[in-house]
């Protein structure tokens, strides 16, 4: 989201006013900033801007997060490949976007102006290291000349700060070697960033108390190099003043400051709470999924097991054993491994075990732009298995949404006895956002009852409702039975070729799928509930973008209205009466047209696409020229 | 407990679908015969299998079974171990299945150690797809899919589960009643990851695969029966023995000088002792029995100890306390 004028405005006549450091500095509203912080990705870059998006959570703003590094760990220091960037928006209104253009850029280096520049908003402020600006960075970065020298930054704010020197300068004797004093010089950008916009870096400084806890010298540095750049912040004539992004209006309540990928792990968890069965996660390291595998190997006390296996197979495998077994099975990926799956997901399909395959869906084909967002897997979701196997499809919209997803996603395999797939992407992985942290008794009702009774027990003798079989696990007497992949008769499960058969078994699996439409709650359409000229559909992490476009175009007067879906398969049944109520539905995604391709045909609906390939969020400057062509056309 | 349960507990009520003459009738006859001797209840018994003409086995054993997809079975097995640590888990698979297309989960499985017995049917031929070279058939087989002979090198399953960290590896012989019921119960008593390869008749698409170990008129020339502690005799009269000669093993006639002291002693514990043993080819006799038995912790049991530490140091998790962790703030 593009900041308003007037905020960066501000900023511009700030800069012009520098004074003395004697006086207490003026302090300046905004409403809001984007800023971002880049440097190699060895330069601590998303630490620094996690922690500023906690202490901007704390100051009660509204914020939203993007980071954006390399898929390389460290790629050569100084280049290009190697910039790693972690963006935030901050303020005192609902913001639903990490922001268009940063108001503000922190480059560590030449390479990280280089690879932002074009992103900074014209008259934004640039803080750089000017101890990075050697002429070997310079030239490595593709720079002919020193951009600090050569009057090409003139449309910018432009602060040449010598982080590195005042680092080294700050903690001249706390005894940590250079390279140590090196890896501090985040922690001086961020102290200095948090003066700027008067946070309070309490919370960072408890964070990395726990952090090196185990290094007490590690950790006064820290503080120090903290501490210094927030009062350099204060004394340096450079800056004239600070500036306040006031409080925003949100809702009271205990908040905690949340990423996509922990809220997913933390859904998972709460959900096998609720269920009172033990968790079960297998899985294989992929980026950007890992994290969730990280986060529960921290919850083993629950009792949350997790299994790392050999393979993303074995990953899927070992999740319907502990499903077979009773668990609440779970499995993460990312979109390669989710296709290595899918022989296995068909396994649970038909054995009707529930399993939760989480995608957190990178840029694709092959292996792609693996840290980077994309929403292509929905057809996979879909129809990526051999044979008629279909599965309930949900997919997160915001960070904090990953949490409501995947307990959602346990609460429907278990009551339905089905594998489900959850739906992510790496930006809500990623991003963070202030989280309502729920009252877990107020949340929807997970019951799983294991059948123990032999009277009348068959494997496949299904739930009259819901259309589910019974979960008999193994070491309850009586109940002894056999499943498997083989095609198999209705009620007993054993083995049948039964051309009938067979056909009324794929019948009611999908009329099972099917039902689970009868739990979707009525479609809320931002905007005209009644219908209109243009309504944007979206699913997954476009929520964000296409929200605030919506939002700006109708405070402008334009007709359009926005529909966002959390429940990809089975499709609401009243979708297709809702998108009929207006004479344009554009289908926003960051594919080639998928979940268009699936309103098209099941519902013939003449809906048109917005689509981009590109590892990165819709800005709202695209969505809106988009849309404005629309009405227009 | 099962006290009053008979073999008869043990046969469900599907028709069994192997050709006749299938060794792996045998098989299923002696595991159903040693169940009930194995003193576990039968709802704790599970039997977990792939794809292939051996992985049908679940559906003869009235258990709890899943015959899953190719090659996964290992995989499937330890998600239900670990979870369930309470259960009696057996793996049943082949050559194709085990070794080939679920090679990679087989040894990952063999060096986690986890607690359940596999058995791998051995026939060195692919029979459920009628009759293509196997991972374990010989250079130069001659099959559909090799008209001109397999240039294919054979897996050795034993050297095979020794290499990938096995704790216990073991082989019998499907017609060898008594000695697979006797190794269907050492695996069952050990501790970890048992592997038994079993040599199995496959007499539609490779008859007589095993004839030399398995022909009641030559078997004693050919079949090694190895014994923990006691030394490497074979033959009818037994009267050959395995002797050293420097860095390799020799076949010895007993008499004119040499005495069984003159003999190697099997040690299960000595796992240069399995290799050497796992790679006698004819002219050596074929050994039968355990190679290799060793107590290492068991990867279920040490996860679960993992969890019940968690819960001792921290408490049954509290779902929303755990919700509050973090960077948390209050807004009033």
């Amino acid at each position: 989201m593009a900041l308003p004028p007037e905020a960066a405005g501000q900023a511009a006549e700030s800069h012009s006013l520098a004074g003395g450091g004697v006086e207490p500095k003026r302090r300046e509203k905004v409403d809001h900033v984007v800023i971002r912080f880049a440097g190699d990705s060895g330069d601590g870059m998303q630490l620094a801007g996690m922690q500023f998006s906690t202490e901007s959570a704390m100051a009660g703003n509204d914020i939203a997060t993007l980071p954006d590094y390399p898929a390389e760990i460290r790629a050569p220091a100084g280049t290009l490949a190697g910039v790693s960037g972690f963006q935030v928006n901050f303020s005192s209104n609902e913001i639903f976007t990490a922001g268009d253009e940063p108001n503000v850029l922190v480059a560590m280096n030449p390479a990280a102006l280089k690879a932002n520049l074009d992103d900074v908003q014209p008259n934004g402020v640039i803080i750089a290291d000017v101890a990075a600006f050697s002429d070997s960075n310079l030239k490595r970065a593709g720079f002919a000349s020193n951009p600090l020298k050569d009057h090409s930054l003139d449309k910018y704010q432009v602060f040449e700060i010598d982080v590195t020197k005042l680092t080294t300068l700050a903690l001249r004797d706390s005894g940590i070697n250079n390279r140590a004093v090196m890896r501090c010089r985040n922690l001086f950008v961020l102290g200095l960033v948090s003066w700027l916009y008067q946070r309070p870096i309490e919370s960072t400084e408890k964070w990395l108390a726990g952090r090196f806890r185990k290094t007490p010298e590690v950790l006064a540095a820290n503080v120090r190099a903290l501490r210094a750049g927030y009062n350099y912040g204060e004394t340096t004539e450079a800056f004239a003043s600070s500036y306040v992004v006031a409080p925003a209006r949100i809702p009271a309540g205990f908040y905690r400051n949340i990423t996509g990928n922990s809220a997913t792990a933390l859904g998972f968890v709460v959900a096998a709470c609720r269920a009172k069965r033990p968790l079960f996660l297998g899985s294989y390291p992929i980026t950007p999924a890992s994290d969730v595998l990280h986060d529960l190997a921290g919850f083993k006390n629950f009792p949350v097991y997790t299994f790392q296996a050999e393979d993303e197979i074995a990953g899927m495998a070992s999740a319907i054993g502990a499903a077979f077994g009773g668990a609440i099975a779970i499995t993460t990926t990312s979109g390669p491994g989710m296709n290595l799956k899918a022989e296995a997901m068909g396994l649970a399909v038909k054995t009707e075990l529930p399993v939760v395959i989480t995608d957190v869906q990178r840029a694709g084909p092959s292996t792609g732009m693996p840290t980077k967002p994309e929403q292509a897997d929905l057809l996979m979701a879909m129809y990526g298995r051999h044979g008629e196997s279909p599965m309930p499809i949900i997919a997160a919209a915001t960070p904090a949404d990953c949490f409501d997803c995947a307990y959602e996603a346990v609460r429907l395999a278990t009551k339905y006895m089905t594998p489900v797939i959850l739906l992510t992407d790496g930006q809500l992985a990623n991003g963070a956002e202030p989280w309502l942290v729920p009252d877990v008794s107020k949340l929807p009702e997970i019951k799983v009852e294991l059948r123990t009774d032999p009277n009348g027990f068959l494997p496949y003798l299904r739930d009259p409702e819901t259309m589910s079989r019974p979960w008999a696990v193994p070491g309850t007497p009586g109940l002894e039975h056999r499943l498997g992949g083989l095609s198999t008769e209705d009620q007993t499960g054993n083995v049948s070729y039964s051309p009938a058969n067979n056909e009324l078994m794929v019948r009611q699996r999908a009329r099972k799928i099917a039902g689970i439409a009868r739990e979707i709650p009525p479609i809320q359409i931002f905007g005209d509930a009644n219908g209109g000229e243009l309504v944007i559909l979206g699913w997954g992490s476009t929520f964000g973008p296409i929200r605030e476009t919506v939002n700006q175009l109708r405070s402008k007067g334009k007709n359009v209205s926005h529909i966002h879906l959390r429940y990809l398969n089975p499709l609401p049944d009243d979708l297709a009466d809702k998108l009929r109520m207006f004479r344009k539905v554009m289908v926003a995604e960051m594919n080639m047209g998928q979940l268009l391709k699936m309103v098209r045909a099941d519902y013939l609906i003449d809906a048109v696409g917005c689509n981009k390939i590109q590892g990165r969020p819709f800005k709202v400057s695209e969505l809106t020229n988009r849309i404005t062509r629309a009405l227009e056309g | 407990m099962a006290t009053a349960l008979t073999r008869k507990d043990f046969i469900s009520d599907q028709e069994v679908r192997w050709c006749p003459g299938c060794g792996d009738y045998a098989i299923l006859a002696q595991v159903q015969k040693v169940m009930p001797e194995l003193g576990v209840a039968r709802e704790n018994v599970v039997f977990i299998s792939g794809i292939g003409c051996s992985s049908r086995f679940p559906y003869y054993m009235n258990t709890y079974g899943f015959h899953t997809i190719h090659g996964r079975a290992p995989a499937i097995a330890t998600g239900l171990k670990v979870s369930r640590p309470d259960l009696d888990v057996w793996v049943v698979t082949g050559d194709g299945d085990g070794l080939s297309i679920g090679g990679n989960h087989m040894i990952h499985v063999l060096r986690r150690n986890v607690d359940f017995n596999i058995l791998l049917f051995n026939n060195r031929i692919y029979g459920l797809t009628k009759g293509q070279y196997s991972p374990t058939s010989e250079v130069g087989k001659v099959t559909k899919s090799t008209p001109a002979g397999s240039v294919d090198f054979p897996f050795n399953p034993i050297t095979v589960a020794l290499g990938a960290q096995a704790s216990f590896v073991a082989r019998t012989i499907d017609v060898e009643q008594k000695h697979l019921g006797e190794m269907l119960k050492r695996g069952h008593d050990h501790r970890g990851t048992s592997f038994i390869e079993i040599l199995q008749n496959c007499n539609i698409f490779n008859d007589d695969a095993f004839k030399d170990v398995s022909d009641k008129s030559i078997k004693a020339e050919h079949q090694l029966v190895l014994e923990h502690g006691k030394p490497l005799i074979f033959g009818k009269n037994r009267d050959r023995g395995i002797r050293m000669n420097g860095m390799r093993p020799e076949v010895v006639q007993l008499g004119n000088g040499v005495s069984e002291s003159d003999l190697v002693v099997h040690d299960e514990g000595n796992l240069s002792l399995a290799f050497m043993l796992g790679n006698f080819e004819p002219p050596m006799p074929t050994p039968v029995g355990v190679f290799y038995c060793v107590a290492r912790p068991t990867y279920d049991a040490a996860m679960n100890q993992q969890l019940e530490e968690a819960r001792a140091k921290m408490g049954a998790g509290d779902p929303q306390k755990l919700l509050r962790q973090g960077d948390t703030w209050t807004i009033n």
